[in-house]
């Protein structure tokens, strides 16, 4: 019988060795380092202060992921439509929310009491908690992303989709939620998995008005211990599971989209 | 089984289609020049002429899915897509526009049908949540239409699963399931192998003989002779004759159209 030969690819073994022994070194020089007490990063792994920190991030994430959708989804459909007032408040919305640092805008929200001491009855620092207004910051921006990606989503889709929606009687409003928006998801998912993963990085800014996350935590103990690497090192560990987690679960939902043949391109 | 009942009965004696002087421009181009036509309850009219001559655009106007510029458009007595008072058109409201869709199917070049549903999806969605039809009632009558376009054993298949000819059964069996009182064909054939044209044509043929009145857009003149009552001829906007099929397309009284003939039979021959 015939034997195949694959191709002998000598310089891509040279590499990876390279590749491995370059990390190999990398870490024994972090391992060995005496600046670094390993003691206090197991010490602090699991800490309560650091686990309600974790538990935060992860809310914090969620909802401003689920503020950002509706907001993005609403945002797009009006730079899709017809009024020119709709169509341009959107736009003004996406370029004034991307066109500033998430960091200022975080900043704003949580001083928005030096601005405006009362909203109607109350006192703005109650209604404001650090939280709130983090959840309202990353929300708001998050909307001004979402609605670029669910807006090159729903143009994806075919027009004839929609021509065919309207002439079996459909408004608008249905033959978006029932045909376009449907399969415009398997062209939005991809980056909007991207979006929720920077997302959850992006948790960690409202540290600078103290939101109660899991940097917050970590900050908040190193500034104590003065050990600012290890417990670095332990907000990085944690927000690598939660980044892990969340690849995973954006494999999983595109792997579904593909799999029920929903796809914009299916009918030709 | 029952055969199903396919079209509403008309609201009036008069035309089921009137078009008075329909204009249509975009930008700077006019598409439709003055559109006068009558087609009548029952009647299957085929509309044929050179690409861009505004076939398509007319028909699309018919439902309002193009705006008209001027002139009139009336479906089974009722203006489209305006109210008239006094020497004033108003354009209805999209609910009401919404209403006179839905009693207008439409079958379109390329299906349309809807990727992420299944075919008995497709064909009971609008009946569902356009008429609010019950669920059991809509399924008995899609599964009726389905069988109707020999398509029975397909109802679960995705539409990515079908042949671009079956595709286009289901587009038909979806819009009846409406039970329109007029239908409108963009070029139902154009897109599919030669060899699929046929089943599609059948399906329509069958149609006619329940009386559904059709508007077909088509370069199918075999179709046009034998299946259509009057065969209407476009060219740059307007419409230069129509007359029952003999006529037309053996003995065309406008040079324009004995030029188009011979190109389309000279290409087909």
């Amino acid at each position: 019988m015939t034997r195949v030969v694959p191709l002998r690819r000598p310089w891509l073994w040279l590499g990876s060795a390279v590749v491995v022994v370059l990390a190999a070194l990398l870490a024994v020089s972090i391992y060995r380092n005496p600046n670094i007490q390993h003691g206090v990063i197991l010490q602090y792994q699991f800490a309560p202060a650091i686990l309600a920190g974790l538990r935060t991030t992860v809310l914090l994430a969620l909802l401003a992921a689920v503020i950002g959708a509706v907001l993005g989804v609403l945002l797009a459909v009006m730079r899709l439509s017809a009024s020119p007032v709709l169509r341009l408040a959107s736009g003004f919305y996406t370029w004034l929310l991307r066109g500033t640092p998430l960091l200022v805008q975080i900043l704003i929200w949580g001083n928005l009491a030096l601005l405006f001491e009362h909203i109607g009855p109350f006192r703005t620092n109650d209604l404001l908690t650090p939280f709130v207004a983090s959840v309202i910051a990353l929300g708001l921006n998050e909307g001004a992303y979402m609605a670029e990606i669910v807006r090159a989503g729903i143009i994806a889709v075919d027009r004839g989709q929609n021509d065919a929606a309207l002439a079996l009687g459909m408004s608008h409003q249905l033959a978006l939620r029932r045909i376009i928006l449907p399969q415009a998801l398997s062209v939005i998912m991809p980056p909007a998995g991207n979006q929720f993963i920077s997302l959850l990085k992006a948790t960690s800014l409202v540290s600078v008005i103290a939101g109660g996350d899991m940097l917050t935590a970590a900050e908040n103990i190193s500034s104590a211990n003065l050990h600012t690497i290890e417990l670095m090192l332990v907000a990085t560990f944690w927000y690598l599971v939660l980044t892990t987690i969340a690849s995973l679960g954006q494999h999983y939902i595109e792997r579904r989209l593909g799999k029920s043949g929903v796809g914009i391109h299916a009918t030709s | 089984m029952p055969p199903p009942d396919v079209h509403a009965a008309a609201a009036t004696a008069g035309p089921m289609l009137r078009a008075q002087d329909v204009h249509k421009r975009y930008r700077h181009e006019d598409v439709l020049k003055g559109i006068d036509l009558e087609v009548a309850s029952g009647e299957v009219l085929c509309l044929i002429g050179p690409s861009g001559s505004g076939k398509s655009t007319f028909l699309r106007c018919i439902n309002h899915l193009e705006r008209i510029d001027a002139g009139r458009l009336y479906v089974d007595g009722a203006l489209v897509g305006y109210r008239e008072r006094g020497d004033c058109l108003y354009e209805m409201h999209p609910r009401e526009i919404c209403r006179q869709r839905a009693d207008i199917g439409m079958v379109f070049q390329r299906f349309n049908l809807f990727p992420h549903l299944t075919v008995l999806q497709n064909v009971i969605e609008a009946p569902l949540r356009v008429r609010r039809e019950a669920k059991a009632e809509a399924t008995e009558r899609a599964r009726a239409l389905l069988a109707r376009v020999g398509l029975a054993d397909k109802a679960d298949a995705y539409p990515s699963r079908l042949s671009g000819g079956q595709q286009q059964r289901v587009a038909i069996a979806r819009a009846l399931a409406m039970r329109p009182k007029l239908m409108l064909f963009d070029e139902p054939t154009s897109a599919l192998d030669p060899e699929l044209v046929g089943e599609v044509l059948g399906v329509m043929r069958g149609l006619r003989e329940d009386e559904m009145t059709m508007i077909v857009v088509t370069h199918e003149m075999a179709f046009a002779r034998d299946a259509a009552d009057t065969v209407a001829f476009m060219d740059a906007g307007v419409i230069v004759e129509s007359g029952p099929p003999a006529e037309i397309l053996s003995h065309p009284r406008h040079e324009r159209t004995r030029g188009f003939l011979a190109r389309v039979i000279g290409v087909r021959a």
